[in-house]
């Protein structure tokens, strides 16, 4: 085994972008989630917006109207999903298991055209002076924008339930949705809100595959990191920083294991694919784990 | 637009149904089991060429169905019993991993006929067939050898399978024949189509100093980290992926199943399908090698096309002796070519690899 193969600092730089993707979509999740809300449609939303920034960012011609056009895409499939579950009432998980396998149809369709098709370039930013530091400015202040819209989300969300109002309505709605609704909140529409904001942040991350990651359209190509971002919620016990922790701890290994592979490392290559999975699981387990939001998954209606 | 497919889609649909059954005579269903999605740019893709050249062969007289995605696993047993339940006379399954599935689905089916891919197994109602992909990797293994300039060649591998192996030590092979100094990184991505995987994967290689890429997954993300990259030479896997070329995409190797499927199902509506063993290489052209482009210096370009035509003709097998095991022992004396028992089951590295094959 070569280990002098493996260069730290690409290691650590490619982390930050292989949890980008995980890290978008499961900030989406957890506002759904932390208001009461259970979508397991991430993977569908995921791929419908990678789709639809792919379509907009070629015709376009520019990455960032893609992004915005997988956020709208991924949002209004999402809405679907808010009309049938908050205003239908219908079974939430059910539903979200149909919006997936609805979404990977959906997509292959509006994909039909754009297969072998080259996305527009999406360069890397080099932050200035920041950039420039040594060890900390290739890791951290090199990468493409998404990136950094990423962890200003994070950052975003978490600050919005923590401090903010709205925020505490939000959770008021997620904990026990008749008490909220009895202090004359609109448990609907900000259950609706909410998984608009998880629709658009899970076609931010599909898109960040189609244009940044891999970058091209292909069916399917989100194999299943929607999965992986709604495990990642749980297992952060639906806290912010900690779902960071694990998209981060899941990309990383996941990158670590294939240089180790690369390098020649004399491990079994099944154990180094199961690292990413066992890594994040253990960690977050350890770490306490905190309670669900007390309406997750439970339909409601103001007559009852 | 799409609602405008989705329509035509629908109604042909309608058409297809009600215009066979006011035929009268029965079409031959042809079924057709696909491991990835048929815009993957590569393997399922060009199976599904294989059956749209069925379609255009036989027009209303056969009609081809085909599910795709199928994991390998459980989930492809069902879908086949659902083909064969469905009236399917002749199904296609084209991964490796659906062999043991197809053999059981093919005992409670006896009249219905089954093709399996890349796999060993057979039985009264099952044939296998395979290309000759190594040949092609030899073609690979011969450019990339002369191409390298870090002589660090980046492999990322599916799944340990003698098919992926052989892939392996052919390419290597004629890569260290042209370059005795080069070394190959091998990543075993475990998919076969997972483009982010992939695309991580080609990433990691570059980053360890491979400047040429061999892929044995699907997708074309490893093209496009290569593209990125900027100076990292790749090769088309399984279809041509010409719109990376002409370069990073340097040549490639392509599967052409049409003739065999056209042929397989003319078999069948004529009665005379038997169970058969085919495993057909750059002669009979199941396997052909993509443009080699301007990219690569005239002479290599020159040599590697003389290479595709003495593997065309027989003249020179990809496994000629003499060829030592990865541990130092003896497999082929000089001028002994390897027998395709050995090489349908191959699990063993050729010397000069370092790596391990995961068990």
């Amino acid at each position: 085994m070569d280990l002098s193969s493996i260069n730290p600092i690409l290691l650590l730089a490619s982390l930050m972008v292989a949890a980008t993707p995980i890290i978008l979509a499961a900030i989406g999740e957890l506002v759904v989630e932390r208001a009461g809300v259970l979508n397991l449609g991430v993977e569908g939303m995921m791929i419908t917006g990678a789709v639809c920034g792919f379509i907009v960012a070629v015709n376009t011609g520019s990455p960032w109207l893609g992004f915005l056009g997988a956020a709208v895409g991924g949002a209004i499939l999402s809405l679907l999903f808010g009309v049938l579950t908050q205003l239908l009432l219908s079974n939430q998980v059910a539903t979200g298991l149909a919006l997936t396998l609805f979404g990977l149809g959906l997509s292959a369709l509006m994909g039909q055209g754009y297969i072998g098709i080259k996305a527009p370039e999406f360069a890397d930013w080099h932050i200035p002076l920041l950039g420039d530091i040594p060890i900390i400015g290739p890791v951290i202040f090199q990468h493409d924008p998404m990136v950094y819209v990423g962890l200003i989300i994070v950052t975003a969300v978490w600050a919005f339930l923590k401090y903010s109002r709205a925020g505490l309505i939000l959770r008021a709605v997620g904990e026990n949705h008749e008490a909220a609704h009895a202090l004359g909140y609109h448990v609907i529409r900000v259950r609706l809100l909410a998984i608009m904001f998880g629709g658009a942040c899970a076609g931010l991350g599909g898109a960040y595959l189609s244009l940044v990651r891999v970058p091209q359209w292909t069916e399917g190509m989100t194999a299943g990191a929607g999965w992986i971002a709604l495990a990642i919620v749980v297992f952060a016990s639906w806290r912010p920083w900690r779902l960071l922790l694990g998209a981060y701890l899941f990309g990383g290994v996941t990158v670590l294991q294939l240089n180790l592979q690369a390098a020649g490392a004399a491990i079994a290559v099944e154990y180094l694919s199961m690292a990413p999975y066992l890594a994040t699981i253990v960690v977050l387990v350890i770490m306490r784990a905190g309670r669900a939001p007390g309406s997750l998954g439970q339909s409601f209606h103001a007559s009852r | 637009m799409t609602m405008k497919t989705l329509l035509a889609g629908a109604t042909l649909a309608l058409g297809l149904a009600t215009g066979a059954a006011a035929d009268g005579h029965e079409p031959v269903t042809v079924g057709f089991v696909y491991v990835g999605p048929v815009g993957d740019g590569g393997w399922t893709y060009e199976h599904d060429q294989g059956r749209l050249a069925v379609e255009e062969a036989f027009g209303d007289a056969v009609e081809t169905v085909f599910v795709e995605s199928v994991p390998e696993g459980p989930d492809a047993e069902r879908v086949m019993t659902q083909m064969a339940l469905q009236g399917a006379d002749l199904i296609f399954t084209t991964s490796f991993g659906y062999m043991d599935q197809t053999i059981a689905v093919a005992e409670k089916f006896p009249d219905v006929m089954f093709e399996h891919a890349t796999g060993y197994k057979r039985a009264d109602n099952v044939s296998t067939y395979s290309a000759r992909f190594y040949e092609g990797r030899a073609v690979q293994g011969h450019i990339a050898g002369q191409m390298t300039e870090s002589n660090i060649i980046g492999y990322i591998a599916s799944f340990p399978i003698p098919e992926v192996i052989r892939g392996i030590n052919s390419a290597y092979l004629h890569a260290k024949e042209v370059n005795p100094d080069v070394e190959f990184k091998i990543i075993w991505a475990y998919t076969w189509f997972d483009p982010a995987k992939e695309a991580e994967a080609a990433t990691v290689l570059i980053e360890q100093g491979a400047d040429v890429i061999l892929q044995h997954t699907d997708s074309t993300a490893p093209q496009a980290a290569a593209q990125a990259a900027g100076n990292v030479v790749t090769f088309g896997q399984a279809s041509d992926m010409a719109e990376f070329a002409p370069f990073p995409r340097v040549s490639s190797i392509i599967d052409d199943w049409a003739p065999y499927y056209v042929a397989r199902t003319q078999a069948v509506i004529d009665g005379t399908w038997e169970s058969t063993d085919t495993w057909d290489g750059i002669g009979p052209g199941m396997v052909g090698i993509g443009e080699i482009t301007d990219a690569v210096p005239a002479e290599v370009k020159a040599s590697a096309e003389a290479l595709v035509e003495t593997l065309r003709s027989g003249e020179y097998h990809a496994f000629s002796g003499p060829i030592n095991k990865q541990d130092g022992s003896a497999w082929l004396a000089e001028g002994e070519i390897a027998d395709d028992g050995t090489l349908a089951g191959m699990d063993f590295y050729v010397e000069g690899l370092t790596a391990e094959i995961p068990q």
